[in-house]
C-alpha cells in the first residue's frame, strides 16, 4: 500500500468514525434476547422471580429508577421531596401517563398499588412496615407518611420492588385469579403482545409511552431455551443478540466474549449486588463453634475461586455488605487464604474430624464446580466434608428446615443494609420454613439492636456509623462464610447500544436501548 | 374382536387409576413443595407468603383428602390446575402435545422405515461390506448417548455449516405462512427428529437383520425356494413378513414413549413439547401438572399396547383374540 493510499484510508476512517459518533439513537429494529428459565407469569405484582422481573420490567414501571450509584432517578414520579424530619415523602407524578389500555395513570393507582402489594408481595410488605399512611391530595401527587424516619425508604420504588398496578383492572377482583394476569397491562415502554409457552414471549413498542421519543426499539422477543449450551449456540449462530447475566455457564463467557461484534459488561447489578456466601449452621455441629467458622474463612481460597470458577468476574467479599451498596465499609477483620492459620484454628476449636454436610447450590455447572473446589480447600486443612446432591426444591427444603452444615447460596441486597442485609443476621428473622431469612440461626442482641437502630436512624451519617459497627462485629463472628460479590456478565452484540443505563440493568427494561444499523 | 377391545379398555382404566394413585404418592415423596420453590425463586418469602401459597394449592389439606380430590377430578376427566402456571393442566398439555407428537412421530416413522430397510439390506447381503457397514453404524448409534449426538449435530450443522436451525420449533418473528411455514418447521424438525430416530433406527436395523437371517433358515423358506419363487418375492412375502414380528413388539414399546420419551432432545433443542413440560414440572414440584403428564403418557402407553396387539393380528393371522 502506498503512503498516499494509507493516508486516504485513514482519512476515510476518520470520516466514518465521526459519522458514527454523530449518530444519535436510531429508531426501529428487533431485539432477540434469552430468558431462562421460563417465567411462570409476567404479572410482577404477584410473581417476583428473576425471569419475571427481567421481562416485566419492560411492561411495568416504578415511581423511581436508580442510577448505578443508587441515586434515585425519575420514573413515573418526575420529582419528589422529603420533609426535614425524614418522615414525609411527597411524589409528583408525571402527567399524561396512560396504561397500555389507554386509561390514565393517576395517584389513585399508586394508593391502590400499595394495598395490592401489601397482600401479594412479600418483599414490599417488609419494605412498607414503617409506612403510617399514604394519601393523594390530587391526581398527580402522592404523600407517604412514615411512623418514624426510615432511611432506606427512598430506595424501595424500583419496578421489581414496587411496580405500579392498574387499579381499574384489579380493584374488587380476586387478584390471583384475575384473567388479566395473562395479559399484563402496565405503563412501561413495551406492551405485552404474545406468549407461546415453551417458545417465546413477544413485546412490542408502546406508541404512547410518556417519555418522548422512547422506546427506540420496535419489538423484543424473549426466547425460552432450557439448555445452557443451546443458549450459547443460539448466540453464536446469531439467533439471539442479548444474553442477560446468568444465561450461559460461566466457562462459556470467555469464548463468547471473543466472538466478533460482541460486547460484555458486568454493569447493571449494583442495586441487587448478588452476594454469595456459605450458610453455616450456627446451631449444631462443628459449625456452631466460632473458631471453626473463622477457620473456614481462612481455609477457602476465594481469590482462586473467583479466577477459576468465575473467570475473574466479581470481587472477593469482605463481609455482610457488598461494596456497591450503601454504608459499606472495608475496615473490618481480614480473612486472607491461610491454610496454616485455618489448621491452627481448627485445633483450637477442638475439631475432631466430624463429618460436615455440604449442600451445593443446584443452579448448574458453575456452582457445582465451585462446591467441589471448596470441598478440596476444606479437605486440605483436614475438614471431613460430605457433599449432598439435591435439586432446587430439595435444596430449598433442606436449607429452610436447617438440615445442613454448610450450604451455598447467594442473595440480593437491594441497595441498602436495612433491605437486603439485616434480614440474614437479626434474630427476629429466624423462622423455619423459609429459605431466605436468618437460616444460619445466628443470634446476637447487639446486632439485633444495631440493625433495628440503623433502619430508622436519621440523618444518613448516623446510619453510616451504626452499620460500620455492625459490619465489624459480624465479620469477627463469621455467622456465614462470605465468598464473592457476584457479577453476572451481560453479553450483547455491540450494535445493541445503551441497554444498561441504571443500577438494575436489564431488569429496568429496554426503554433507552437502540440498535445501530 | 369388539368384546376383546372392550375388555382391554376396561382393564386399562383400572391400571390407569392404580398408576395415578402410585404416582401421586411417588411425587409427594420428593423433598420440597411448589410453595417453597416459588418462594425461593422470588428471593424472598415470609411465612405468610408460603402459607398463602400452600392454602391456595390445597397443600395444607391432609394427604388422603388431596388424593381423594385428585382422583375425583380424574374420574370426571379433569386433570386439575397447574399451581405454577395458573392454568388448567389439560390446556397446558394440549398446547404442547402437537409439537411432541410431530417430533416423536417423525422420529418414529424415520426410524421404522429406515431401520427395517437397512436391516433387510444387511440380511440380504449378509457377510459383505454393506452388511458390515450397516452393522457398525447401527452399533455406534445404539451405544452413543442421545444428548451427545444432539450436541454434535448442532455443532456440525448449525454452528459450523449453518444449514439448520439449532433450537426452537419455528423461526420466531419471521411470520411465515403456508408452504414457507411448513418448510420452516420441517427445517427445525430435522436435527431433533434425526437425533431421536437414529437410536431406534439402529435398534430396528439390528433386530430386522437378526430376525431375517433366522427366518431364512426355516423350512417354509426352503419350500418356497423349491417351489421356484423368485428370491425377491421370498424375501418380501415370506421372510420379511415373519421377521417383522419382534420388530412390531419393539415398535409398540417405542410408540408408548412417543409422548414422554423426548425430554432430553426437547431440552437440548428447545422444542416446546411435553417432555420439557414434564421435566420443568418436576423441578418446580408442580404436582398436578406432573401427574397430568403422567396420566396422559400412561394412557398413551396403554392405547399403543392395544394397537400393537391389533397389528400383531394383522401381521400374523395365527394370533387370535382369545381372552
Amino acid at each position: 500500500m502506498s503512503k498516499r493510499k494509507i493516508l486516504i484510508s485513514l482519512a476515510t476512517m476518520c470520516v466514518l468514525n465521526t459519522a458514527a459518533m454523530a449518530q444519535g439513537p436510531k429508531a426501529g429494529g428487533v431485539v432477540n434476547a434469552v430468558i431462562q428459565p421460563e417465567p411462570p407469569s409476567l404479572m410482577i405484582g404477584l410473581v417476583q422471580n428473576g425471569p419475571t422481573q427481567m421481562v416485566a420490567g419492560n411492561i411495568y414501571e416504578g415511581l423511581l429508577r436508580y442510577s448505578p450509584k443508587l441515586d434515585p432517578l425519575p420514573g413515573l414520579a418526575e420529582s419528589w421531596s422529603v420533609s426535614e424530619d425524614g418522615k414525609v415523602y411527597t411524589f409528583k407524578l408525571v402527567k399524561g401517563v396512560t396504561w397500555h389500555d389507554g386509561k390514565p395513570f393517576t395517584s389513585a393507582d399508586v394508593l391502590f398499588t400499595i394495598e395490592f402489594l401489601k397482600q401479594t408481595h412479600a418483599r414490599a410488605r417488609g419494605n412498607l412496615v414503617q409506612l403510617d399512611k399514604v394519601e393523594a391530595p390530587d391526581e398527580s401527587t402522592v404523600v407517604f407518611t412514615l411512623k418514624q424516619p426510615f432511611g432506606p425508604f427512598i430506595g424501595i420504588f424500583e419496578v421489581g420492588s414496587l411496580p405500579m398496578i392498574p387499579k381499574h383492572i384489579y380493584e374488587g377482583t380476586d387478584f390471583k385469579t384475575n384473567p388479566a394476569n395473562n395479559t399484563p397491562v402496565g405503563t412501561g415502554p413495551f406492551m405485552f403482545k404474545e406468549w407461546q409457552k415453551g417458545s417465546f414471549i413477544r413485546l412490542v413498542k408502546n406508541p404512547n409511552y410518556h417519555v418522548k421519543g422512547k422506546p427506540n426499539i420496535d419489538e423484543i422477543y424473549w426466547h425460552v431455551i432450557p439448555d445452557a449450551a443451546a443458549r450459547s449456540v443460539a448466540y453464536e449462530t446469531g439467533k439471539v443478540d442479548v444474553l442477560p447475566g446468568g444465561s450461559v455457564e460461566n466457562f462459556d463467557v470467555p469464548r463468547l466474549s471473543k466472538l466478533k461484534n460482541t460486547c460484555v459488561t458486568g454493569a447493571g447489578w449494583e442495586f441487587f449486588s448478588p452476594h454469595s456466601w456459605l450458610w453455616l449452621n450456627n446451631r449444631s455441629g462443628p459449625t456452631a463453634n466460632k473458631k471453626f467458622r473463622q477457620a473456614l474463612m481462612f481455609a477457602i481460597d476465594r481469590n482462586m475461586a473467583k479466577d477459576v470458577v468465575w473467570n475473574g468476574l466479581g470481587k472477593v467479599a469482605t463481609g455482610p455488605s457488598g461494596s456497591a451498596i450503601k454504608y459499606y465499609t472495608g475496615a473490618v477483620p481480614k480473612y486472607d487464604y491461610d491454610p496454616a492459620k485455618a489448621k491452627a484454628l481448627l485445633k483450637e476449636a477442638g475439631y475432631n474430624g466430624e463429618k460436615v454436610r455440604m449442600l451445593p447450590l443446584p443452579y448448574g455447572e458453575t456452582w457445582q464446580r465451585w462446591a467441589e473446589m471448596v470441598r478440596q480447600n476444606l479437605q486440605d486443612v483436614g475438614v471431613n466434608v460430605e457433599m449432598i446432591a439435591t435439586d432446587v426444591p430439595g435444596w430449598n427444603q433442606k436449607v429452610s428446615e436447617w438440615d445442613y452444615d454448610i450450604a451455598f447460596t447467594y442473595l440480593y441486597q437491594y441497595g441498602d443494609p436495612a433491605l437486603g442485609v439485616g434480614r440474614n443476621y437479626v434474630s427476629s428473622q429466624i423462622a423455619k420454613g423459609s429459605p431466605f431469612n436468618n437460616v444460619e440461626g445466628y443470634s446476637n442482641p447487639e446486632i439485633d439492636k444495631l440493625f433495628a437502630d440503623g433502619a430508622v436512624a436519621f440523618p444518613d451519617a448516623a446510619r453510616e456509623e451504626i452499620y460500620a459497627k455492625a459490619q465489624k462485629i459480624l465479620v469477627e463472628d463469621v455467622p456465614v462464610a462470605w465468598m464473592l460479590e457476584l457479577q453476572f456478565p451481560t453479553i450483547t452484540r455491540c450494535s445493541v447500544k445503551n441497554l444498561i443505563t441504571t443500577g438494575i440493568g436489564v431488569n429496568d427494561g429496554f426503554r433507552d436501548a437502540w440498535i445501530e444499523k | 374382536m369388539i368384546s376383546f377391545i372392550a375388555q382391554r379398555i376396561a382393564k386399562a382404566v383400572i391400571v390407569l387409576l392404580a398408576l395415578v394413585v402410585l404416582n401421586f404418592f411417588l411425587i409427594r415423596m420428593a423433598p420440597g413443595d411448589p410453595a417453597v420453590v416459588m418462594a425461593g425463586e422470588a428471593g424472598a418469602g415470609d411465612q405468610l407468603f408460603i402459607a398463602q401459597l400452600r392454602e391456595k394449592f390445597g397443600l395444607d389439606q391432609p394427604l388422603p383428602v388431596q388424593l381423594f380430590l385428585y382422583v375425583k377430578g380424574i374420574l370426571s376427566l379433569d386433570l386439575g390446575f397447574s399451581f405454577r402456571q395458573q392454568m388448567p393442566v389439560s390446556k397446558l398439555i394440549l398446547d404442547r402435545l402437537p409439537a411432541t407428537l410431530l417430533l416423536t412421530g417423525t422420529a418414529f416413522a424415520i426410524s421404522l422405515a429406515f431401520g427395517i430397510l437397512f436391516g433387510a439390506l444387511a440380511a440380504r447381503f449378509a457377510g459383505t461390506w454393506a452388511d458390515t457397514a450397516i452393522t457398525i453404524a447401527a452399533l455406534i448409534f445404539y451405544a452413543t448417548p442421545l444428548f451427545w449426538v444432539a450436541l454434535m449435530a448442532i455443532l456440525l450443522f448449525s454452528v459450523t455449516m449453518d444449514w439448520l436451525p439449532s433450537f426452537g420449533y419455528e423461526t420466531v418473528g419471521a411470520g411465515y405462512t403456508g408452504l414457507a411455514h411448513v418448510l420452516d418447521v420441517a427445517a427445525h424438525l430435522v436435527l431433533p427428529a434425526t437425533t431421536i430416530g437414529l437410536f431406534f433406527m439402529a435398534t430396528y436395523a439390528r433386530m430386522t437383520r437378526a430376525s431375517m437371517l433366522e427366518v431364512n433358515r426355516l423350512d417354509f423358506v426352503k419350500t418356497a425356494r423349491a417351489k421356484g419363487l423368485s428370491d425377491a418375492v421370498i424375501q418380501r412375502r415370506h421372510v420379511l413378513r415373519n421377521a417383522l414380528l419382534p420388530v412390531v413388539t419393539l415398535a409398540g414399546l417405542q410408540a408408548g414413549t412417543l409422548v414422554g420419551g423426548a425430554v432430553l432432545t426437547e431440552t437440548v433443542f428447545a422444542w416446546p413439547g411435553i417432555g420439557r413440560l414434564m421435566y420443568e414440572a418436576l423441578l418446580q414440584r408442580d404436582y398436578n401438572l406432573l401427574l397430568g403428564v403422567f396420566v396422559v403418557c400412561s394412557a398413551m402407553v396403554l392405547a399403543f399396547n392395544l394397537i400393537t396387539d391389533l397389528v400383531y393380528r394383522s401381521v400374523d393371522p395365527r394370533i387370535e383374540f382369545a381372552s
